[in-house]
């Protein structure tokens, strides 16, 4: 297994309304292991997954927002948010937390890999996947 | 082409398990490969083998397990939505204390790892869901 594929975890929906986030998120964590090409991409209600200060202390649900901001330890390197989604909901990226990346080896480092793409862009960015986990 | 097939929403409830089933059938016959099916999220509710549903209705289950005899199918429940949603084989019964088991035959619990391995290996992955 020497090919190298682009992975992209394509996240649609509320954080905890449904399980899909958290499981996507299990998908990704267990996947790191395989060493691919990995972006994650948040659409529609996705946005919602990484707006940061969410508490969930009192609907006895697990806060898995913290679980976001170590995805560049599991090799992901871009976590691409749609502008219009977050537009159509009132959000801007400063509402959304940020996720550091660092190369062990190399020692890069960026500050933050979230950030806000345009529907050309998002189109680009799906069309050279080439692997798509919906959730 | 070699496909890998995700579905991930539960039988009855949604269409996708039958539009998973139709497309895994039908690739079959036009003599493509199917490496895996994994089930995931309510999806693993494909395996259970007590599932009863009218008679006069489609045995989801049963086709799955049917296809699965007639071209060597591998069909994999994974393993923490598995435990979720109290999806249980002699080995998950063994680990967690569990007094009974439901999987279907053909059907086996195992990790995410074979969703990334699936989709690494085939040409496509193909989703089912909502």
């Amino acid at each position: 297994m020497s090919e190298i594929k682009k992975f992209m975890y394509l996240n649609r929906r509320a954080p905890y309304g449904t399980i899909y986030a958290w499981e996507s998120l299990e998908v990704v964590l267990i996947g790191a292991a395989f060493d691919q090409e990995v972006s994650l991409m948040f659409v529609d209600d996705g946005v919602f997954q990484l707006v940061k200060g969410s508490d969930t202390s009192e609907s006895d649900m697990k806060n898995f927002l913290p679980t976001y901001r170590t995805l560049g330890d599991y090799g992901v390197r871009h976590m691409f948010v749609d502008q219009a989604s977050l537009e159509a909901r009132g959000l801007t990226t400063d509402d959304l937390i940020q996720v550091e990346w660092e190369d062990w080896e190399t020692e890069e480092e960026v500050d933050n890999i979230v950030e806000a793409v345009d529907a050309d862009k998002f189109k680009e960015l799906m069309a050279e996947s080439d692997v798509v986990f919906s959730f | 082409m070699k496909l890998a097939v995700q579905v991930n929403e539960g039988p009855y409830q949604h269409q996708a398990t039958d539009s998973a089933y139709h497309f895994t059938k039908a690739a079959l016959e036009k003599g493509h490969e199917v490496f895996r099916v994994f089930f995931y999220h309510d999806g693993v509710l494909n395996g259970t083998r007590l599932t009863t549903p009218p008679q006069d209705d489609r045995n989801i289950v049963n086709r799955w397990v049917e296809l699965a005899e007639k071209y060597d199918l591998d069909l994999v429940l994974c393993v923490a939505a598995a435990q979720r949603r109290g999806l249980v084989d002699d080995g998950e019964a063994e680990r967690n204390g569990k007094d009974a088991t439901n999987i279907a035959p053909k059907f086996r619990i195992s990790g995410l790892g074979q969703l990334i391995e699936a989709a690494i290996q085939s040409d496509r992955l193909v989703v089912f869901g909502d």
